[in-house]
Formats: structure tokens, sequence, C-alpha cells
């Protein structure tokens, strides 16, 4: 077993708190050669009808790791992330998240199981709050390989 | 867009340039996903690879951008993918979609990513709403 599976589901993730600021959401636009001005010029976004600058579809997932160290959710368990593969990833979206939101990222392991001796998977929800309401939910699907 | 989408319509394909270090050293700063493995040789040897490899939400940001060239990102409704091979540092993503059904205003979008060598990186399915 490359990771306890009733500690990981049993063990809370502390909530992520963050602000979605203009200039990470024009770095992540940079990084991903996305040159759609909706998510890096506010006149252009405004233009769009939008209150901001609107985050890319997967940018929730960084928010996420705006917590220190990024993946503690992962490292607590004992996981070496260099035995960790990213399975599977999804997005369900209510509302738009724009430059000037916080957010709060609120996060548990919804399912661990083992499909080999070396080899456990484990899925993480999240679900996205903005003053409360919830505005996205994310779920990965992480997959733990003992070395 | 097109004024009709229906089963078989295709999304205009996103072919990118070969993932650079600098592009994986830009994608952890910005997307803070800052796994050593990404952009630090000597830990991608420790642990018995080659070279590094592009993180997994750079290529599904990739195609991200395919379904927001195709339609604005507030349709997007819901999307799932399955990471299904490692994307080596300097390979060249193409990012394809199709529509496989409509359904109530909701478009139905197949989605894959594939390198040059025909190695399929991700495949997935995204639930986008129609004007």
């Amino acid at each position: 077993m490359a990771v306890d599976l009733a500690r990981a589901l049993a063990r809370p993730i502390e909530p992520v708190v963050a602000l979605v600021e203009r200039g990470r959401l024009r770095a992540f636009a940079r990084a991903i050669g996305d040159t759609d001005p909706v998510h890096s010029d506010v006149e252009a976004a405004r233009a769009a009808g939008h209150p901001d600058v609107l985050a890319p579809p997967t940018f929730l997932f960084s928010l996420e790791l705006e917590t220190d160290p990024p993946l503690g959710w992962l490292t607590d368990l004992g996981v070496d992330l260099r035995g960790v593969l990213h399975g599977e990833q999804s997005f369900t979206y209510h509302r738009d998240v724009h430059a000037g939101d916080t957010i709060e990222c609120r996060r548990r392991v919804s399912n661990a199981y083992a499909k080999s001796p070396t080899r456990d998977f484990l899925v993480k929800h999240t679900d996205f709050l903005r003053g409360g309401e919830l505005v996205a939910e994310a779920e990965a699907v992480v997959i733990v390989t003992a070395p | 867009m097109s004024p009709r989408v229906e089963a078989g319509t295709t999304l205009p394909a996103l072919a990118l340039p070969p993932v650079s270090r600098t592009t994986l050293a830009l994608f952890a700063g910005a997307s803070g996903d800052t796994n050593p493995i990404h952009v630090d040789l000597d830990v991608a040897r420790s642990a018995g690879l080659d070279d590094v490899f592009a993180h997994g939400m750079l290529s599904m940001a990739y195609l991200g951008r395919l379904l927001t060239g195709w339609v604005p990102g507030s349709r997007l409704r819901s999307w799932r993918v399955r990471f299904t091979a490692i994307t080596p540092v300097l390979s060249s993503p193409r990012c394809e979609g199709v529509v496989t059904a409509v359904d109530d205003g909701v478009a139905t979008v197949e989605l894959s990513v594939r390198l040059e060598d025909g190695t399929t990186t991700l495949r997935g399915t995204a639930l986008v709403a129609l004007p």
C-alpha cells in the first residue's frame, strides 16, 4: 500500500481561501498561451459583459494550491510526490469566477481505494464558494504509486 | 461558432508548439503546481525518469483553450478528462474536439490531446450550453 487509505478518508483537509488576482490570471493566460483578452484585460472583459477579468476554465485548480505547501494534503499523508500521477480531473461550473473574487476551496477525500499492492487511488472533491454560494466543483483522481 | 451545431460538428483544432522547459517553469509559477518533477531534472532523474514532463493540468488548460476558442467560457457547464500518458518535454500536443450529441441545447463534446507520435495523452468529455 502506497498510502494509508483509512487515514486519507478520515483526515480533514484545511480549506483554502484565495483572492483571484488580475496579475495571476494574466500570468496564467501567458503560461498557457491564451491570447483571449477576456482573461487578461479588464476593458476587454467588461466589453464582453464581465465585471472583471474572467478566470479560464482550469484556473480554479490553482486556487487550491494557494497554500503552503501547495500539495500538503498529499505530503501530510506521507506521500512522496515523485510517485504521484494525476489520473482524472473534472470541473462543474455554476457561476463565472472573476478577478477580485475571494473563493473558499472546501476539500475532502471522497474516496480512497487500492488497485494493486503498489497503486492507490485518492479521489479529492472540492467545492468552490464565493460568499457562501457554490460557484464550481472539482474532482481530482490522484494515483499514488509505491516506490 | 458556426450557426448550427450537431453531432459530428468538429471544433477548430488547436495545435500547440513544442512544450519547452520555459513553458513548464512559467506554468509551475502561474498555476502554483510546483511539483519539482516538472521543472527539476535532478528530481526527475531521482524518480528514475530520463527527463522532466509536462503538468497534466497544462494539457487540460490547452483543452480549455480549445473550448473557449469555440464558445465563450461561460457556456462550459462541466467537463472531465482522463490523463492517459505523460507529455514529454519538447513534444507538441494537438487538441481536438467533436460534438457527439446535442440534447436540450447542450452539446456533448468528446475531447482528446495527442502528440505528434500518435500517443493520446488526454481523453475527456465536456458539456457545453448552446446559444
